[in-house]
């Protein structure tokens, strides 16, 4: 598909230097776009390079800290989203917005209703409306079904019809293509250049780089929550966003002590849960990180939480030790000798409010009681030796779990699992949200525990992380594995590249 | 794509009547007919003229609160101080007639609905600028309009049954045969239905009780409308308390303790979900005429009184059972038409 040249139209929206933190965490250090009417505008970077939030601030949902937007030259502040809302601004969300209740007709013209003589709901002309919204997206959704069951394509049609009846003149699609298949994808890019031909500016963030090539005319790339570069999409390629995108100097910062690698220990085959991911397979050995890496929604954890039975598959098998393992059941999984640092801390890892000593020594309540009543001194022993070994930095084991820093928080739920001998260990983002002085210490405790013979499978949207952790990389992309690379092999261009395309697939 | 397109072909009429047919609204309804062609057939009394004015008049005050607190539940909140906001406007009633007695019905009214209303505006406010749960700000509020009737009132009661005349036949006249309490419960439900049904701030309140942050998102006024909500609903349980001040004559301290959950469980088994986003007043109208068509029921069979409260609970849960299997049904359905896609 050929690209017609950038359309020199004025600047409709721009954004300039727009910064926000949350508490000492800087999600947009320096957020810098411009939208022009008549172009497709695509933003691109890595995980947590600040797209989101950026989407959030143009819909009026985050108020920026520092810099401006100006609204076709004019400065602007969106006190809410009903205020971006106004201005024109559309915004299709990743995960769909729907009201699960209410009908389709209803979803798109809800606040916005025709109305009859009397003031009241035209539903008649509200559904005949709908209707002609779906004709011309060449769809035959019912506008009178409730938007409750609806498949997330359909969702996202609903979306993007809604924004069509708004007229909006500024319409920002966040990875709207994640969900729908070939032909859907075809029909949303008719649109999006039917509308871009009549004038708006479309705002198009995507990780698949074929799409951002076939479908816009100007591409700005972040990294880190700044603002990197604005390429025309004639004037740059693949390999050159990607080294954009990641740029940085990633060989110092986490390195792996080098450990005997042993026998196989865990052994995945041909997992399959129906609409999540297909045909996951790999090989965990012992005193081996193998990195799981891959786009937010790839279906990493996902896989996880299936191999330790949290949550049922359809197909496939585990196998840990050589035996197979139950599926469906954490329990199995933790008599087997997995355990599972889940990745939000705060809800699966630990009991907020209970001390650091009864948190260490959660799953490990058998082993501790006897005649089923818990010895307290028995747990204080074994979470002192636990929170010692770890560097735990807590005044007391007494004090709440919920008054440490994240980093500690990180090291508690590790000395939760590691007090049951564990054979392998699955960790979900295990640097997420912790300052960078504490995060070399999880990866140095992390390097010694499979410098102990733990096969770990260590889930991270970090690029350098994988890259400087792992031995192995697993590459996950829409459900499946598109590339394994073995630590020498993978840089940051091969891993990027595996994660958004398809191209690896049959490796 | 994945799409159940539902068959267009079939005449407008039919799909109708259909619609009708398959909604909560008409099952509770049919519930109730089952259950008085039931009893009756086994005592033919329970259906006679004294007997229907009997199940019409018990069940409007029922009918009005039932409205409000529908209305509150939609938006995924709910109203757990009707009880006592029922008791200190129906207590408020019997005051104002003691300091004025010959002040007009009209005055009457208007003080006890906006008595219930600014009793309203409180939760909603407090509901609104806590960001807590309404069940724990109304499971408060229950008990401090509870306290502040008690002092009020003390021991004291009021008999405005008989004293104003004209205030008491109010729950004894009928018009054209229907008892006028009936006509003002029937009102009710059809100015909010209609409301619900028709206006757009109306819809907005299924839009926030199916998915209060996208409402947000969608920049629907979502502490506006829910404050409305309490507030409507404070009015309407103040205007049930001045009926109730009609109907019972006498009233006090305690009047109304216990309404709550009565009033929430009509609204639950009326088809209101009990967190939000579907269900009509008209559902929760027919619900508490259900639980009092019921209690009648069973008191003219012979049940005993404990078996009926029972009764009432076996519905509550059969009610909710049918919530939760119809939302299974759907979820395995998106689980399929996915499945399809990929």
């Amino acid at each position: 598909m050929s690209n017609p040249p950038a359309t020199d139209g004025a600047a409709v929206l721009e954004l300039r230097t727009v910064a926000k933190s949350f508490g000492s965490v800087v999600a947009l250090a320096d957020g810098s776009v411009t939208i022009r009417a008549g172009e497709i505008h695509a933003l691109v970077g890595e995980n947590g390079a600040g797209k989101s939030t950026m989407v959030k601030i143009i819909a009026g949902i985050y108020q920026p800290d520092s810099g401006q937007i100006m609204l076709r030259g004019e400065p602007t502040r969106f006190r809410d989203a009903a205020a971006a809302k106004a201005a024109g601004i559309s915004v299709i969300y990743q995960e769909p917005t729907l009201f699960p209740d209410l009908s389709v007709a209803e979803n798109i013209f809800i606040g916005r209703q025709p109305r009859n003589r009397l003031g009241l709901v035209d539903r008649q002309k509200m559904r005949s409306d709908a209707r002609e919204l779906f004709t011309r997206l060449g769809v035959p959704i019912d506008p009178d079904r409730v938007a409750e069951g609806l498949s997330i394509a359909d969702q996202q049609i609903i979306e993007i019809a809604k924004a069509i009846s708004l007229d909006a003149k500024i319409l920002v699609m966040d990875e709207p293509t994640a969900a729908l298949s070939g032909a859907e994808v075809d029909r949303l890019f008719e649109v999006a250049r039917g509308l871009r031909d009549g004038g708006a500016g479309i705002l198009f963030i995507s990780h698949r780089f074929d799409e951002i090539f076939s479908l816009c005319d100007r591409i700005t790339v972040m990294r880190d929550g700044a603002f990197v570069a604005v390429h025309d999409v004639t004037e740059i390629d693949v390999d050159g966003l990607v080294r954009e995108m990641v740029g940085r100097d990633i060989n110092t910062l986490f390195p792996k002590k080098d450990a005997t690698i042993g026998d196989v220990v865990v052994s995945v085959r041909d997992l399959s849960s129906i609409g999540v991911f297909e045909g996951i397979s790999f090989d965990v050995h012992a005193g081996e990180i193998v990195g799981l890496s891959g786009l937010v929604g790839a279906g990493r954890t996902e896989v996880a939480r299936a191999v330790f039975g949290i949550d049922p598959y359809d197909a496939g098998s585990v196998t840990i030790s050589g035996k197979p393992l139950h599926k469906h059941s954490p329990r199995a999984a933790i008599a087997a000798g997995m355990g599972f640092v889940p990745e939000d801390r705060r809800k699966q890892g630990l009991v907020m409010d209970l001390s650091v000593a009864k948190n260490a020594t959660l799953t490990l309540r058998k082993q501790l009681a006897r005649f089923g009543i818990i010895s307290g001194r028995a747990e204080q022993a074994m979470a002192e030796k636990w929170t010692k070994q770890l560097q735990v930095k807590t005044g007391s084991l007494e004090l709440a779990v919920s008054t440490l820093s994240g980093g500690n928080q990180q090291k508690v739920v590790l000395a939760k699992w590691l007090a049951t001998n564990p054979l392998f260990l699955i960790v979900d983002e295990p640097t997420r949200g912790i300052d960078v002085g504490t995060k070399a210490e999880v990866h140095r405790l992390m390097s010694e525990l499979a410098g102990r013979g733990i096969a770990i499978l260590m889930i991270s949207s970090e690029l350098p992380e994988v890259l400087g952790m792992a031995d192995t990389i697993l590459v996950m992309h829409e459900g499946r594995i598109t590339a394994t690379l073995p630590r020498s092999e993978a840089t940051a261009e091969s891993v990027m590249y595996a994660a958004s395309t398809n191209a690896g697939a049959t490796k | 794509m994945s799409t159940t397109t539902s068959p267009r072909q079939a005449p407008l009429v039919f799909r109708g009547a259909r619609r009708i047919l398959v909604s909560r609204e008409f099952s509770v309804f049919a519930a109730l007919a089952l259950l008085i062609i039931v009893t009756t057939s086994i005592n033919p009394r329970f259906l006679s003229a004294q007997g229907i004015s009997d199940i019409l008049l018990n069940s409007s005050i029922f009918v009005v609160m039932a409205v409000g607190e529908a209305m509150v539940i939609i938006t995924r909140n709910v109203d757990l101080s009707v009880g006592s906001t029922l008791g200190l406007t129906a207590y408020s009633t019997g005051a104002v007639y003691a300091a004025f007695p010959h002040v007009s019905l009209v005055v009457v009214f208007v003080i006890g609905i906006v008595f219930g209303g600014i009793l309203g505006a409180i939760n909603g406010l407090v509901v609104g600028a806590a960001k807590v749960p309404a069940l724990v700000i109304t499971l408060g509020t229950l008990y401090i309009y509870r306290g502040v009737n008690y002092a009020w009132a003390g021991s004291n009661q009021y008999f405005v049954g008989n004293d104003p005349a004209e205030f008491g036949n109010l729950s004894v006249q009928t018009f054209y045969g229907v008892p006028v309490l009936a006509i003002i419960a029937l009102a009710a439900t059809v100015i909010f239905g209609i409301y619900l049904y028709g206006a757009r701030s109306g819809r907005d309140l299924y839009a926030i009780g199916s998915d209060p942050s996208a409402a947000r998102v969608f920049g629907i006024p979502v502490d506006i409308r829910v404050f409305g909500a309490f507030v409507a609903c404070g009015a309407l349980t103040g205007l049930a308390g001045v009926l109730y001040a009609s109907r019972f004559s006498s009233v006090g301290a305690d009047t109304g303790t216990g309404y709550e959950l009565q009033i929430v469980a009509a609204v639950v088994v009326g088809g209101v979900a009990i967190f939000g986003g579907s269900g009509t007043v008209v559902g929760a109208a027919i619900g508490a005429v259900l639980l009092t068509t019921m209690t009648g029921a069973l008191a003219s069979l012979n049940v005993s009184k404990f078996w009926q409260q029972a009764v009432v609970g076996v519905l509550i849960i059969a009610a909710i059972l049918i919530t939760r299997l119809l939302a299974l049904r759907n979820t395995r359905r998106l689980k399929v038409s996915e499945a399809r896609n990929v």
